[in-house]
């Protein structure tokens, strides 16, 4: 067969539309020479003429797929590129022993599918992003976070830099494959291109516009030499710039193409919500955590003598603020006052009335002594205000005589105290008075009550009694189930009995909805224990 | 009736300043207990086998103590006090090394009133040089999500005894966990061996709180994964058995106690008390069921009836009145395939014990 040969050398056994068929087609036979072109095929392979040894004119790939003999003719396809453009081939045998080629062109097929395949990534990228974002409200770990996922997924070094606070950076900064560590800097943005601009909000530059050279060295960690190519982008926050973003490529790495510039920007977008949303939450619960401070129950301990133990467990989970309150003041002199109420209603508004009385209460401390004028000038006070919330308290002044305890007790509106006896008995003070806020005189009596070692007097809010639950889900826990277990709880400590009645009502709740609960013990120590110094716990 | 304690054979042989404790702490004598550590930390004493070897020991001297009902609940409470107030004597003259090993949070599963066990582990993680927040018990989960969005801690400790409370401990996992915080937790709710606690996808569980300080100096514990849901940990909840029988744990147990009425002459003669303390025995058994319903483990429901079965042998009630009320509360569940599995064990493994 000559080189010259030309079209008219077709073999007859090819149908003469092949020559025009759209697919490039070659036939060539067992020793790889082409026999015939078609014009799809001279388009492509512009050599591949009838007589051209097949390695000589078409792509390696193409040749070595006809030479092989593992190749399942007619089934598998092999793939290969040609110049720009990618095609796939298979190959028909022809009864003489030689093989028919056909090129399928699959260049938009392959571009679309790797389009696909980084569209996908970038997406599955970003999601998860958002996810492990969103876990934290704490700044410096959503700012940990951050850089882990950019130096995992964008660059080979990530810094998450914080807006300047009193001359310092707060930053996290990430090498791949390492965890992220918090630093704080001492640096000057304008010492890094594009930095500035972005911690004040302004459009990123473009990367290939940062010279990496420029880039000052506290942004290299030890374990990269150089960097090759930098993206530094602004962190957009709530109305304010939340921060900037920096990636660092290794001077191995591929530079950023635009796409991924528009990757990272997407991303910072993410970390810039993230990053406000946290600050604002930090803020928020450093206001919440003062405010509160000032408002919950003290801390007790033993005053002059005189166990004290309180506990409390407000209506909401989600709060820690509620109605019921309790306070033990030691008075000038000697001895103490202790009290216990409920405000009506709940929540932060019934908390803040809470703070207002408890306020009050300790203003009129040097009249102590007469709990009826304390109460009466609380009466007034509260009616003196525009709030119509009322309150109901027990006032309790307990004295050490010896190795007894004296109580003073006055009752306004609230629940009896009960008096746990060394023997078990549980007794209750009864004595009358008006609840606080209502009628503008008050009236009551103050009572007297004897407290041996061992013994203990209880105050208790009405969300202990009124808890609804019990095997049954639907009755209340109650005074005399409540008195059935204090029996068992002669000679208890302090706070070892709170603790006791406030987990029975718990646990008679079953996880059921209830209101406000607060109960406080007031105790004459027992045994060698009555040396313990005030305090000493 | 509350729920069985774990006993622990690999602790070691009680000290004689655990000998004095556990006297002062059963007399209720806040201050011989205290001077007995006290004295011992000034002859020297190791401030860690203090804290695990005396006070723990002694701790859960106590808790056996009420297990075997030679102690009543009010007591052990008093007891547990007066070591809390002995922990809190000794914390304040133990050396505070540097602060440099990392932050941990340490909190009880919200319902938990053992507290001792996690301040015990806040004192040996501060001794080893761990930055501690302990929370405590009573902390509703809610305040500790907060806590943790604060304070950002390295990991989480949740310290859980009532196996009852597991539901509720897996809430708690799975919320510490969508913060971004690993969890490591320890006690008797979660099983032997720490069964419980692989199951509910804790990223770790300590024996106790030496094993515990030993994990956590040796190494940071793996992030959680990106937010899941408890139902990711137990896909058997979709069949909705735990929700149905804690939902209408109430209902069950009116069911079975009328029942009981019926089949048991001796029961129509009791007196309001002893009624309420069959609801409330009939309670736990409910809700026992539910917690194995929701972990997916027979053993949690068999080992607490054996357990019961046990308790009321030594109160001189025969375990086989236990019978009729798994029986009836089957008839109550027979749509349940699960529940009507677990109750079906607990009978056999009941009836194999008493017989």
């Amino acid at each position: 067969m000559s080189l010259e040969a030309d079209r008219s050398a077709v073999p007859t056994a090819v149908h003469p539309g092949w020559a025009s068929a759209p697919s490039p087609a070659l036939l060539v036979d067992v020793d790889g020479v082409v026999l015939a072109a078609n014009d799809a095929a001279l388009l492509v392979l512009p050599h591949s003429g009838p007589g051209r040894e097949l390695a000589d004119c078409v792509p390696g790939w193409l040749a070595e797929a006809h030479r092989s003999t593992s190749i399942d003719l007619g089934r598998d396809a092999v793939a290969g590129s040609v110049g720009e453009r990618t095609f796939t081939a298979t190959s028909v045998r022809v009864p003489d022993g030689s093989s028919m080629w056909w090129l399928t062109e699959t260049t938009d097929v392959t571009r679309l599918q790797d389009e696909l395949r980084t569209e996908r990534e970038r997406t599955t990228f970003l999601r998860t992003a958002s996810d492990d974002l969103l876990s934290s409200l704490n700044v410096v770990r959503t700012m940990e976070v951050a850089a882990e996922l950019a130096a995992a997924r964008l660059a080979d070094v990530a810094w998450v830099i914080e807006p300047e606070v009193r001359g310092r950076h707060a930053t996290a900064v990430c090498v791949r494959g390492q965890r992220a560590r918090a630093v704080t800097l001492d640096i000057h943005p304008h010492d890094l291109p594009g930095l500035a601009e972005a911690l004040q909000g302004f459009p990123p530059v473009p990367s290939r516009w940062i010279d990496p050279a420029l880039a000052p060295e506290w942004v290299l960690p030890d374990s990269i030499r150089a960097t090759g190519s930098m993206v530094v982008t602004a962190l957009p926050g709530h109305g304010v710039p939340a921060g900037a973003l920096i990636l660092l490529r290794s001077t191995e790495a591929q530079p950023f193409s635009e796409s991924e510039e528009a990757v990272a920007r997407l991303f910072a977008a993410r970390v810039g919500a993230a990053l406000s949303a946290a600050r604002l939450f930090e803020e928020q619960s450093a206001i919440t955590e003062v405010l509160t401070a000032g408002l919950l129950p003290p801390a007790l301990q033993r005053v002059d003598g005189v166990d004290f133990a309180g506990i409390y467990r407000p209506a909401q989970d989600t709060s820690r603020l509620g109605g019921d309150f309790y306070d033990v003041h030691p008075l000038e002199g000697g001895g103490s006052l202790a009290l216990l109420g409920d405000v009506c209603g709940k929540g932060l508004e019934a908390a803040v009335l809470t703070g207002k009385i408890r306020n009050t209460m300790q203003a009129l401390l040097p009249m102590a002594g007469d709990h009826l004028r304390m109460l009466d000038l609380l009466n007034a006070a509260l009616l003196s205000t525009q709030d119509p919330r009322f309150a109901t308290m027990v006032l309790a002044s307990a004295v050490r005589v010896g190795e007894q305890v004296r109580l003073s007790l006055t009752r306004a509106g609230h629940l009896p105290p009960l008096i746990i006896r060394a023997d078990g008995r549980v007794e209750e003070v009864f004595g009358r008075g008006s609840l606080v806020g209502v009628l503008p005189v008050i009236d009551g009596s103050t009572e007297q009550i004897l407290l041996d070692p061992g013994e203990t007097c209880l105050l208790y809010t009405d969300g202990i009694i009124e808890a609804r639950g019990g095997p049954l889900g639907d009755e209340m826990f109650g005074e005399a189930r409540l008195r059935r277990a204090l029996a068992g709880c002669a000679g208890m400590p302090a706070e070892a009995m709170v603790a006791h009645v406030l987990m029975l009502a718990t646990e008679w709740l079953g996880g059921a909805s209830h209101d406000d609960m607060a109960v406080l013990a007031i105790a004459a120590p027992v045994g060698s224990d009555r040396r313990a110094p005030d305090g000493d716990r | 009736m509350s729920h069985p304690v774990t006993r622990d054979d690999h602790s070691r042989p009680a000290p004689p300043t655990a000998e004095r404790l556990w006297d002062a702490v059963i007399a209720g004598d806040e201050r011989a207990a205290v001077d007995t550590v006290v004295a011992a930390l000034d002859d020297g004493a190791d401030p860690e086998e203090l804290l695990l070897d005396v006070i723990g020991a002694v701790q859960q001297r106590i808790g056996l103590a009420w297990a075997d009902n030679t102690i009543s609940v009010a007591q052990e409470h008093a007891a547990t006090a007066i070591n809390e107030r002995v922990v809190a004597s000794l914390a304040g003259r133990l050396p505070r090394p540097q602060l440099d090993r990392g932050r941990v949070t340490v909190a009880c599963v919200d319902g938990e009133w053992h507290a001792l066990p996690a301040r015990l582990l806040t004192e040996v993680l501060t001794l080893r040089g761990f930055r501690v927040d302990y929370l405590g018990a009573q902390v509703p989960t809610p305040h500790l999500i907060t806590h943790l969005h604060r304070t950002s801690p390295d990991v989480v400790a949740l310290s859980g005894s009532i196996p009852t409370r597991l539901p509720v401990a897996h809430a708690t996992i799975t919320a510490c966990q969508s913060a971004g915080i690993p969890v490591m937790v320890g006690g008797a709710a979660f099983g032997p061996e720490g069964r419980y606690a692989r199951l509910l996808g804790a990223q770790a569980w300590a024996p106790d709180a030496r094993a515990a300080a030993d994990r956590l100096a040796a190494g940071p514990l793996p992030r959680p994964q990106a937010a899941h849901q408890p139902i990711d940990d137990l896909p058997h909840l979709a069949d909705q058995e735990y929700t149905m029988v804690s939902r209408s744990s109430a209902a069950l147990v009116r069911a079975v106690l009328a029942g009981l009425e019926e089949r048991v002459p001796a029961m129509r003669d009791y007196t309001d008390l002893q009624r309420q303390h069959t609801a409330e025995d009939l309670a736990h058994i409910v809700d026992f069921l539910a917690t194995a319903l929701y972990v997916g483990e027979a053993e949690l429901f068999t080992g607490f009836l054996t357990w019961t079965a046990g308790i009321l042998s030594a109160r001189g009630v025969p375990a086989v009145s236990l019978l009729p009320a798994l029986d009836l509360l089957a008839g109550e569940l027979k749509d349940f395939p699960r529940a009507t599995a677990l109750l079906s064990a607990a009978q056999d493994e009941l009836r194999a014990t008493v017989t």
